[in-house]
């Protein structure tokens, strides 16, 4: 699986990076970072919720 | 195992309680019921982008909403009654709708402005088309907007007012706005946002009526001063959207009343702005209007209904979080303020409008209110996960 995310939606609200810190990092100039753009299935259940769970649904995955 | 499950509201909790249900593997009918004829949508972006005009509704349809699962949509359609011995909803033409499991949904509506009836130029804002009747008048440039109200409906449509360019005044009853929500320090802070942004700001104002006949010509406050205005927007609070439901056997006190795992009755469960739960965390009845909780509480109550045996259900109890967007700057609290609680800053400053707080109650830390500091919100939110001490919250805070 490979995050992907909209930037011109992401207003870094960092839930993702509360979810799946391994994954996603908001740093100190309010942008996100993605660490590993492609996780391990073992963290899919929790990437899955991320992307659930963004309020501006600036997160996806896809499959290649 | 239940065959059918209905439910009523299709909004966040609704529609999310519906996803839930088909991954949790349930392949029976489900029937999703709204008032609402419009394909289901996020409604933060109605006091912003959409708003503002930078975003197409079209923008906002929620994605689980156009997902394949199989559902049967009653949209347009309302619920006026629940029958819970013979389980059906009764829908506005009177017809049945059965059910072995049901999922309350139907959100909250907002209050209306005591004294009043409908006037042209006046809105409240909950709505798709609330939100399109109002920015069809913000378009047309009035030379006042007068917000009723500075909650966080009501300080989002003030900036975004701004952002158009418009004058706007807002009329709040209490002397400092948010107290109830985030308490007097940090509700002082957020009503400097507004004065920061060139809104003049009326604290300890009481509404006495609205002046025009055919639209909207002002307000008239408590002593006898008219504020002109050519839109004004109300936003003072929500009820609970419970009349539909009043009378079925249900309790209902400022929502429905579950329990702690979201069961209203048997077989009967709910979600999202309508249900008032007991929170294990903070030792009280809880009822929470916040975006992410009414995406968790719909997952949680689904979940609850695929339960067969009550006493392995899950408690629902967690950290609330939510934001909100003004002007140039984002606040965020995770967890639950209250005006007694003890507030404390502990990153940044409060001038700068970019800082940290934490809210602690009894020596335990209940909640962590931000800034423009989305990062530091999220790396403090697990402090009210853990119930941490109110010391340990300090030093882990002082460390960011």
């Amino acid at each position: 699986m490979r995050v992907v995310v909209d930037y011109d939606l992401c207003e870094s609200n960092a839930v993702c990076m509360g979810i799946a810190p391994e994954v996603f990092e908001v740093r100190d100039d309010d942008l996100l970072y993605i660490l590993d753009e492609t996780p391990p299935e073992s963290l899919r259940d929790r990437v899955e919720e991320a992307v659930r769970r963004c309020p501006k649904q600036a997160l996806s995955l896809s499959d290649d | 195992m239940i065959g059918s499950v209905v439910i009523v509201g299709a909004s966040l909790a609704g529609v999310h309680a519906a996803q839930t249900l088909r991954r949790e593997g349930f392949d029976g009918r489900i029937t999703v019921i709204d008032g609402d004829p419009r394909e289901p949508y996020d409604k933060p972006p109605l006091s912003k982008q959409v708003l503002l005009g930078t975003w197409d509704p079209d923008r906002i349809v929620l994605p689980a909403a156009r997902e394949d699962l199989d559902l049967d949509w009653r949209l347009g359609e309302h619920a006026i009654g629940l029958d819970l011995a013979d389980r059906f909803v009764r829908l506005g033409g009177s017809e049945r709708v059965g059910f072995d499991g049901l999922v309350l949904a139907t959100g909250a509506a907002p209050r209306q402005l005591p004294g009043t009836g409908p006037l042209p130029g006046v809105f409240v804002l909950r709505t798709l088309d609330d939100c399109l009747g109002l920015r069809e008048e913000l378009d047309r440039g009035p030379s006042r907007v007068v917000v009723i109200g500075a909650g966080f409906i009501g300080s989002e449509v003030a900036a975004t007012c701004r952002e158009r360019g418009l004058d706007v005044t807002i009329l709040e009853m209490a002397e400092v706005p948010l107290e109830r929500a985030l308490g007097a320090a940090m509700g002082r802070v957020c009503a400097g946002l507004h004065t920061d942004n060139g809104v003049d700001l009326r604290l300890g104002a009481t509404v006495d009526g609205l002046i025009g006949t055919d639209h909207v010509e002002g307000v008239r406050l408590a002593g006898g001063e008219i504020i002109d205005a050519d839109v004004v927007v109300v936003g003072i609070g929500v009820v609970p959207s419970t009349a539909w439901i009043d009378g079925s056997g249900l309790t209902i006190d400022d929502g429905v009343v579950v329990d702690e795992t979201l069961q209203a009755a048997p077989g009967v469960v709910a979600a999202g702005d309508i249900a008032r739960f007991p929170s294990r965390r903070f030792g009280q009845m809880l009822r929470i209007e916040h975006w992410e909780n009414a995406i968790q509480m719909g997952e949680a109550a689904a979940r609850r209904l695929l339960v067969e045996d009550g006493s392995d259900a899950p408690v629902y109890d967690p950290v609330p979080w939510f934001w909100s967007d003004q002007y140039d700057r984002k606040i965020q609290l995770a967890g639950h303020a209250s005006p007694d609680d003890e507030v404390r800053v502990v990153h940044g400053s409060v001038e700068d409008r970019r800082f940290v707080a934490l809210y602690g109650r009894h020596g335990t830390v209940v909640g962590v209110l931000g800034m423009n500091r989305p990062r530091q919100v999220m790396q403090l939110r697990p402090l009210v996960a853990e119930g941490a001490s109110w010391d340990e919250g300090l030093a882990r805070a002082s460390v960011l």
